[in-house]
């Protein structure tokens, strides 16, 4: 069991926002299991940013899946809110990723018909109770980000970058315990991967709770902790800086 | 989200598409459309034969002679040619025994040439009681109608129907003029007011026109033309004995009509060796009509129960294409927090305005039902006037009538299409996987 805050680092007082407990994730392919994940145990503090790294098919889809309650374990336990959330039935599973989740996809997953504002919107519109500052909050993100000039604009008038950007306020606009990226950079050139990267650091210094899938070193640099991943475990836990 | 952000949300969702879309509510629209104007039309009709029927009167039975067929004939054939039919004396037997009687006209009718000068008309002519014009309603335009003196004195005079008089008497005013009828001349001393047909009785499919008839007292009538009427046909000489065409009687509550018709049929079944005559009873048509239309509004659902049913598998199709196309927005919903439940509202909504719309437009070319019939009527008089006048008159004066019921049911029908046909779409976006449809495309 490795745990990111208690093995290496000072800050032990911080809450636990997430957690993984001896997590396996079975595949049964034609008669065969592939065991994608092999036992895997985290502990998520309050502010993290970490790196999820690994050859392909080490798992690290799987596990991110299993983070964002898109899945659910074969074994093991996953607390997100104080509650176990490994065996929720599919509608609460909905409600856990629309209460205490934000996602940020590598090739950003916009709603095409629908404005910058809008897309950001999207997640209110499945909160329990309405959030009534909905239509305030999603300005604010906008400017956050950098694209209050953009409001009305499609998905298909913006640059990646820009487009990554509508998807990092969209996954503020529930104010989540964790953000989870697959690959934020993956689509986008060394330039534009900086800046998307700038905006990750800084709301992390803000508090934010980020957990980021990457093969690229120098995107994972960017991060304070590097989990790698081999077969299904967790090979090492490196702290940056 | 609430309902209004639904419905926007559906309905630009369904404006990506816009000619996709325009076909699917086409479909439904058609449907709505042709429900509502069937119906129109088929009230139309319904009231019109009701109109007909109430016409003959609700407390009358009618009694008619009816020819009997051909094999009957030769049977009974003599050389004095057939007798058949209702006689001078069922008359006088149905008014001493039936005592919820009121009043009771005997009539007689053929046709005959009926001139004046140069002009001429083939005419019904009809020999009746002055009793006549009260039963069947017919009011007089001009002079008076026949009289119990004229009966008492077998007077040559006589009442035109209104297009009579104007066919005869183009110009002048007809009371007081002579026409001509056989070798006989006739005075007008009265012209009737124009009345529209009343249903088909007796037997026969036509409904009863007034507009060709010339009225006579039956005194004059016996005297002047006799039981006996002679014509040729196909080079032979035809030869009926007729006493009356039809009796009419009038009872005095609705409630003894049946009864009444009851002993009339007793009556002349024991003095008629064949069935040589028909009871009509108007309520009972009445009745019967109610009952044909019942029938005829279910058929009518039906027709439009399957017209939308395949506008239902139109939005189906589209809906199924839709649901493909979005796999990906099905996935990022269902991450960013909608549950099943969600999604499938979601596409529900949306084929519920495009039924909706359909709908919504179906009833709007509803009404246009009324005025459309009118243009076809006006465009076909004017610009086909002989087609026109052969058209049977029923088609001539139909009117379509709109039955609020019938808007009510096909809107909601529409609605309640989307809904079923949606549900399949619906759930089957609900259903997939959130990580199979994020990686989708
Ligand atoms: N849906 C699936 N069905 C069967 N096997 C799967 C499925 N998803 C992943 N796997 C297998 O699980 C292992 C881990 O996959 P994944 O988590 O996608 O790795 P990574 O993202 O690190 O490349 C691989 O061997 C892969 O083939
Ligand atoms: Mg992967």
């Amino acid at each position: 069991m490795s745990s990111v805050a208690t093995e290496n680092r000072p800050e032990t007082g911080r809450d636990v926002v997430a957690s993984v407990r001896n997590v396996t994730k079975v595949y049964r392919l034609g008669g065969e299991d592939v065991k994608a994940l092999a036992g895997v145990s985290i502990d998520f503090h309050q502010g993290d940013f970490v790196a999820i790294m690994g050859s392909s098919g080490s798992g690290k889809s799987t596990l991110l899946n299993l983070l964002g309650c898109l899945d659910r374990p074969t074994t093991g336990q996953y607390f997100l809110g104080g509650n176990d959330v490994a065996t929720l039935d599919d509608e609460s599973l909905s409600r856990v990723r629309g209460r205490y989740l934000g996602f940020v996809f590598q090739s950003y997953n916009l709603i095409q018909q629908l404005s910058v504002v809008e897309n950001i919107a999207v997640p209110l519109a499945y909160q329990r109770p309405a959030n009534p500052d909905g239509p305030e909050l999603c300005l604010r993100l906008a400017k956050l980000v950098g694209l209050s000039g953009r409001l009305g604009h499609r998905p298909n008038q913006l640059s990646g970058g820009q487009q990554q950007r509508v998807a990092i306020a969209r996954a503020l606009v529930n104010n989540p315990h964790v953000i989870l990226a697959d690959e934020p950079t993956g689509n986008l050139d060394t330039a534009t991967s900086l800046e998307i990267m700038d905006l990750l650091d800084a709301l992390n210094n803000a508090g934010r709770t980020i957990v980021m899938v990457t093969h690229e070193p120098d995107i994972a640099a960017r991060a304070k902790t590097v989990i790698s991943l081999r077969d299904g475990k967790i090979e090492s836990i490196t702290h940056n800086g | 989200m609430n309902f209004l952000q639904q419905l926007r949300l559906g309905f630009r969702s369904l404006l990506l598409h816009k000619l996709r879309s325009a076909l699917a509510v086409l479909g439904i629209l058609i449907g709505v459309t042709a429900v509502i104007w069937l119906v129109a039309l088929g009230e139309g009709v319904s009231y019109q034969a009701q109109q007909q029927i109430k016409n003959l009167g609700a407390t009358s039975i009618i009694v008619r002679s009816i020819k009997p067929t051909e094999e009957a004939n030769r049977e009974s054939g003599s050389r004095s040619g057939i007798a058949y039919g209702l006689l001078r004396d069922d008359y006088d037997r149905i008014l001493a025994n039936v005592p919820t009687i009121t009043k009771a006209m005997p009539m007689r009718e053929i046709n005959r040439e009926v001139r004046n000068g140069e002009f001429a008309i083939d005419a019904t002519l009809v020999g009746c009681t002055p009793e006549y014009f009260d039963i069947n309603r017919l009011g007089i335009e001009r002079g008076r109608p026949l009289s119990a003196a004229d009966m008492e004195y077998l007077d040559n005079v006589a009442v035109l129907a209104y297009e009579v008089a104007e066919r005869l008497f183009p110009i002048e005013d007809p009371v007081g003029r002579a026409v001509q009828i056989g070798d006989e001349f006739y005075v007008v001393i009265g012209v009737a007011e124009q009345r529209t047909a009343s249903a088909a009785i007796g037997g026969s499919l036509a409904a009863r026109q007034y507009d060709k008839d010339v009225y006579i007292p039956l005194s004059t009538f016996r005297a002047r033309i006799g039981d006996r009427v002679i014509t040729v046909r196909g080079g032979t000489f035809q030869n009926e004995t007729v006493e009356l065409n039809q009796i009419t009687a009038v009872v005095d509550d609705m409630k003894a009509v049946d009864s009444s018709a009851d002993i009339i049929r007793d009556l002349l079944r024991r003095y008629h060796k064949s069935l040589d005559y028909a009871v009509v009873v108007p309520k009972e048509l009445l009745e019967q009509a109610e009952t044909l239309r019942t029938m005829f509004n279910v058929l009518l659902l039906l027709i439009a129960g399957i017209s939308l049913l395949v506008g239902g598998i139109g939005i189906m199709n589209i809906m199924l294409a839709t649901v493909t196309e979005r796999t990906r927005e099905i996935g990022i919903r269902r991450a960013l927090g909608a549950t099943k439940g969600e999604i499938v509202q979601q596409f529900l909504w949306e084929t519920v305005v495009l039924s909706g719309t359909g709908g919504l437009l179906g009833v709007a070319f509803g009404f246009l039902c009324g005025p459309t019939v009118a243009l076809v009527r006006r465009t076909i008089s004017e610009l086909f006037p002989e087609v026109w006048s052969s058209l049977p008159p029923n088609i001539r004066d139909l009117e379509p009538l709109l039955a609020p019921w019938s808007i009510a049911a096909a809107f909601g029908i529409s609605v309640g299409v989307g809904i079923i046909f949606g549900i399949y779409p619906a759930r089957r976006a609900a259903n997939m996987d959130p990580i199979e449809a994020l990686r989708h495309e």
